[in-house]
C-alpha cells in the first residue's frame, strides 16, 4: 500500500519542479535511483507509477529504476561491506555495529527525459541520450 | 543548436514532503516547542504510552498530541481524557502521516490555542513498521515503539525506521514470563543497526521503565530550551 503514497509524492515533487520550468516539455522518462536500505519496493513502484500517472502530466512517461545496494563502512576495520539485509548489519569481521551507510539509503530522482519538441531533431537526440 | 532534452535534477523523491516538514520544524521552533513522531507496527502501545506520559507530565509540562488515526477517533478520545488538547488527524488510506497531514494539524493547533504555550507535542502515527520512517513530519526526534510480543527479529526485518529511531521503547514488558523472548537480543539486534538510538524497556502496565521514558523526554525537552548564550562585549 505505501508505494502508492511513495509515488503520489514522487509525482508531487516531480510536479514541482516541473511547474517552476519555463517550458513544459512533455516528460518521456523519469530515471530513479532507490537504496537497498529504503522502505521502497522498485517492482511495486513501477506498477504504482503506471496507474497513478494516467490522465495527468505524466500520462505516458515510464519509470527507470537504478537499485543500489547497501553498503556500509567499518571504521575499526576502515573497510566498507555489505550487510546482509533482513539477516545481519555488524560488520562480518569485527561484529561492530553499521555504522556509517555509503549507500543504500538514496531516494533520488535523478534525472528527467522529454520528448524532443521539435521532431527533426529526434536523430539528433538518440545520438545524445 | 541542440535542444535540451533531459534535465538532471539529483532532488530527493521525498522533496515535497521534507519542505512541508521544514515547514513544520520552523513552525515548532518559533513557538518554543519540542516535537516527537512515535511510530511502530500497529498495537504496539503508543496510545498506552502516551496516556501514561500525559497522566505523568501534563502538570509541568504543557502538551498537545496530534493523533493520525486511519478512520476513528478513538485513541483521540481515550486521550483527551487526560485534559490536553488533542488533534485528530483522519489519514484515510494513508498508512502513515505525512508533513501536509501534520501541517493541518499544527495549524488548528495555532488557531484554536495560543500555540507558544506548548512544550512539547507528541505525534502519534499510523501504526506500521514499514514507511513511516521515511515521511519525516516536522518532528525533532523520532521515538520508535516494539513490543515484546513482535519477536527479536522484527529490527532486522524492517531496519529502516529503528536506524532512523532516537529512542527505542521495548514495551510490554510486563509479558515477558509468557513468552520466549530474549529482551537482551532484541536490543543487540537494534544496537547492530542503529549503535546511537537510547532504548528504553517499558511496561504501560506495571509502569517499570516509565521513569526513565519521562526523563528522557524532560532532558530532551530541556536540552532544547537551553537559551542562546549571550557572549559579553
Ligand atoms: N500487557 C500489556 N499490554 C499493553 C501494554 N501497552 C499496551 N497494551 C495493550 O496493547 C493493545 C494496543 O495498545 P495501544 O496503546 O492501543 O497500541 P497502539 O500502538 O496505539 O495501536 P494503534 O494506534 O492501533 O497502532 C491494547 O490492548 C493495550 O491494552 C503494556 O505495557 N502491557
Ligand atoms: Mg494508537
Ligand atoms: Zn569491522
Ligand atoms: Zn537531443
Ligand atoms: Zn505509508
Ligand atoms: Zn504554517
Amino acid at each position: 500500500m505505501h508505494e502508492t503514497d511513495m509515488t503520489k509524492a514522487l509525482i508531487v515533487t516531480i510536479r514541482d519542479w516541473w511547474e517552476s520550468q519555463p517550458e513544459k516539455t512533455r516528460i518521456s522518462k523519469v530515471h530513479l535511483i532507490v537504496g537497498e536500505f529504503t522502505c521502497v519496493e522498485p517492482v511495486s513502484l513501477q506498477f504504482a507509477f503506471d496507474v497513478q500517472t494516467r490522465s495527468t502530466f505524466l500520462e505516458g512517461a515510464t519509470l527507470e529504476i537504478q537499485e543500489t545496494p547497501l553498503i556500509a563502512f567499518c571504521h575499526a576495520c576502515q573497510q566498507e561491506y555489505r550487510p546482509e539485509v533482513g539477516i545481519q548489519y555488524a560488520c562480518p569481521t569485527c561484529r561492530s555495529p553499521m555504522d556509517d551507510i555509503r549507500s543504500g539509503r538514496e531516494l533520488k530522482i535523478d534525472r528527467l527525459e522529454f520528448d524532443c519538441p521539435d521532431p527533426s531533431k529526434s536523430e539528433e537526440h538518440t545520438l545524445c541520450t | 543548436m541542440h535542444m535540451t532534452h533531459d534535465a538532471a535534477l539529483g532532488i530527493n523523491l521525498l522533496h515535497a514532503n521534507q519542505e512541508g516538514a521544514d515547514h513544520n520544524r520552523a513552525h515548532f521552533d518559533q513557538w518554543g516547542i519540542t516535537c516527537f513522531n512515535l511510530m511502530s507496527s500497529p498495537g504496539a502501545g503508543k496510545t498506552a504510552l502516551l496516556e501514561k506520559t500525559l497522566a505523568a507530565l501534563s502538570t509541568d509540562l504543557k502538551i498537545a498530541v496530534i493523533e493520525g488515526d486511519m478512520t476513528t477517533e478513538l485513541d483521540a478520545d481515550r486521550l483527551r481524557q487526560y485534559g490536553v488538547p488533542v488533534i485528530a488527524i483522519n489519514t484515510g488510506r494513508s498508512c502513515h502521516l505525512d508533513s501536509r497531514m501534520v501541517a493541518g494539524g499544527i495549524h488548528r493547533l495555532q488557531h484554536d490555542y495560543n500555540p507558544n504555550q506548548f512544550d512539547l507535542v507528541l505525534v502519534e502515527n499510523v501504526g506500521n513498521l514499514v514507511c513511516p520512517a521515511e515521511f519525516e513530519v516536522g518532528e525533532h526526534a523520532k521515538v520508535a515503539l516494539l513490543s515484546i510480543t513482535e519477536g527479536e527479529d522484527k529490527p532486522l526485518k524492517y531496519p529502516v525506521m529503528f536506524r532512523e529511531a532516537d529512542c527505542l521503547l521495548i514495551t510490554k514488558t510486563d509479558l515477558a514470563p509468557y513468552l520466549e523472548v530474549d529482551l537482551s537480543q532484541i536490543e543487540a539486534n537494534v544496537r547492530q543497526i542503529n549503535p546511537q538510538v537510547t532504548i528504553i524497556p517499558v511496561s504501560a502496565k506495571t509502569g517499570e521503565g516509565l521513569d526513565t521514558w519521562f526523563t528522557w523526554v524532560r532532558s530532551t525537552v530541556a536540552s532544547r530550551q537551553i537559551p542562546p548564550v549571550t557572549v559579553p562585549i
